[in-house]
């Protein structure tokens, strides 16, 4: 049983490994280990279409993050005093956007917007005063920021509400039987207690948008993000290169995954 | 402000990103799905069963996702039991929560790094030199069905140990003793008290597993090379390469249709089971 349970760990973890330790190759041939550097970290670091698509990928993974998870908690707290038709069309679309595959979602962010830019632009471009050019609505980092936003959100929305249900309604009742105002009871007893689940559903956020191919492969217009970058240098054949990129990927999104999980578990405790 | 004018701003910006992006999307690609290709790439407004009466023009994607994503979760279902089994049962409890987020942490990290890895492991100075090496030559890994089978199976083994680990933790252990006190060999003990009880946690695992691997396209993408390509695979070239809008949204709403009736036959038939639903979250 031991045994079993290491070989799927080692399954989980040697390809991760294997990256990793290749990352660190002296050689320029992938597959063959020639002595260890860190050179490779260099070369990705002071490649400027890597660094373009890691800015491109940090913004919009903070921001969509940090839009999903300020609408999230919002909605998360409005959801759970209400009921009745309201209530149930949002537990609808979130349900829906959840389980529509990305790429359908990515499909649909795609020929949508660009639809109904295609009717806004010549409307834009008619009441805009004579002389100076329209903005032009069109796909690049906005649309990708959206899109992640929209489904970020309704993963707050559950991550949220899974601790606020679980939540001591006493603590609340007391606050406002004390004279608190509504803003008051939420600034001080119910946010700190869904603290723990409002950061880990930003850093699951965070996680999910950096790491994103699918949607925005779509909706990305002309904008590249590290994700894309990756996928088109693998079809172009494996570098160390790669590797390294790969193993500075990796090794963000552990990070944050780990601080989420303790984050998650600390406040399952602590709402008790 | 009373309770409700709160609620309502409150839910404003959501309902507002839903309606935007989710619904009005959605919306258009349903209404192009019933369209005609315009010349320049776009779609000419209509009302034709033109595209769905072509959908067998893409009938070998369809068959290879609804035979690979059954298979892929059968594989991923029988590689995770054992291990939910002992994170739930018989794991030193002390270690069990650090066990159980090395099992978590995996499926939440850049899925096409993952899958780049197998390229790595599977391609021609990967296994296959190693096989050779011991003897076994002109095996070929990269590229075929098995190696986007154990794509899958590495991507989303995550998620089906997770909601079957759940279910055997809360499993009563007394219910364990008392078969074994009223002389049940353990094999027994598993298969007839065990097995049922965790059966809500497999038929999650299954469904989720199940509805991902429906809609992917990374994994066929860099594993199957071209070869063992998805629905999704499918879309991508429908949509970025040959610019065929009204078609690409007929394949899309059928995919979804396929999704939603397998799952609805699939909760029917877990109800008719007397099995209870119980949806458990990887997160």
């Amino acid at each position: 049983m031991r045994i079993y349970a290491l070989s799927v760990y080692l399954f989980l973890y040697i390809p991760i490994g294997v990256i990793a330790l290749f990352s660190f190759n002296a050689g320029r041939n992938a597959s063959q280990l020639q002595g260890l550097s860190t050179k490779w970290y260099g070369v990705a670091l002071s490649n400027p279409f890597v660094m373009d698509a890691l800015m491109t990928s940090l913004t919009v993974a903070l921001t969509a993050a940090f839009l999903a998870t300020v609408f999230g908690t919002m909605a998360a707290v409005a959801l759970q005093g209400i009921s009745g038709p309201v209530r149930k069309m949002f537990d609808l679309l979130i349900y829906v956007a959840v389980m529509i595959p990305g790429i359908v979602i990515g499909i649909a962010t795609l020929i949508g917007l660009i639809t109904v830019f295609d009717q806004l632009n010549p409307l834009i471009a008619a009441v805009w005063p004579d002389g100076a050019t329209p903005p032009k609505l069109n796909m690049g980092m906005g649309s990708l920021i959206a899109a992640h936003t929209m489904f970020l959100m309704a993963l707050v929305i559950i991550i949220v509400r899974a601790r606020l249900a679980g939540m001591d309604r006493s603590l609340t009742e007391a606050s406002s039987d004390l004279y608190a105002t509504p803003f008051g009871t939420f600034r001080q007893v119910t946010l700190p207690l869904i603290f723990p689940a409002v950061l880990a559903g930003f850093l699951l956020s965070f996680t999910f948008s950096f790491d994103d191919f699918i949607i925005a492969f779509f909706v990305a217009g002309s904008e590249t993000t590290l994700p894309i970058y990756v996928f088109s240098s693998i079809r172009r054949g494996v570098t160390p290169e790669i590797n390294a990129i790969g193993t500075m990927v990796l090794a963000v999104s552990l990070v944050l995954l780990v601080a989420a999980q303790i984050l998650l578990r600390r406040g399952a405790r602590s709402a008790r | 402000m009373s309770i409700r004018t709160r609620n309502w701003l409150l839910l404003a910006p959501a309902g507002t990103l839903f309606l935007a992006l989710l619904i009005v999307p959605l919306t258009v690609v349903l209404v192009f799905s019933f369209g005609e290709r315009a010349p320049a790439g776009g779609v000419v407004p209509a009302f034709t069963l033109e595209q769905y009466a072509n959908l067998p023009a893409r009938w070998t994607a369809f068959k290879n996702t609804l035979t690979l994503a059954p298979i892929g979760t059968l594989a991923a279902l029988l590689i995770a039991y054992p291990l939910a089994y002992f994170l739930a049962v018989r794991a030193d409890p002390r270690w069990k929560t650090i066990l159980l987020i090395l099992v978590i942490v995996p499926f939440w990290t850049s899925i096409l790094i993952r899958s780049y890895a197998w390229i790595f492991l599977l391609g021609g100075r990967g296994l296959p030199a190693l096989l050779e090496w011991i003897g076994i030559d002109g095996v070929r890994l990269i590229n075929t069905p098995f190696a986007v089978l154990v794509g899958i199976v590495y991507g989303y083994l995550p998620l089906m140990v997770f909601p079957i680990y759940v279910s055997l933790e809360r499993l009563d252990k007394r219910l364990l003793e008392a078969s074994s006190d009223l002389g049940a060999p353990p094999w027994r003990t598993f298969l007839q008290v065990t097995l049922p009880l965790s059966v809500p946690g497999i038929a999650t695992g299954c469904m989720l597993v199940f509805i991902l691997l429906m809609g992917e396209f990374l994994i066929p993408a860099m594993l199957g090379g071209g070869k063992v390509f998805f629905v999704g695979n499918a879309l991508v070239d429908l949509f970025l390469q040959s610019r065929n809008w009204a078609y690409g949204s007929a394949v899309a709403v059928a995919l979804v249709v396929i999704m939603l009736i397998t799952v609805t036959v699939y909760m029917r038939l877990l109800n008719r089971l007397g099995a209870s639903r119980d949806d458990v979250a990887i997160m």
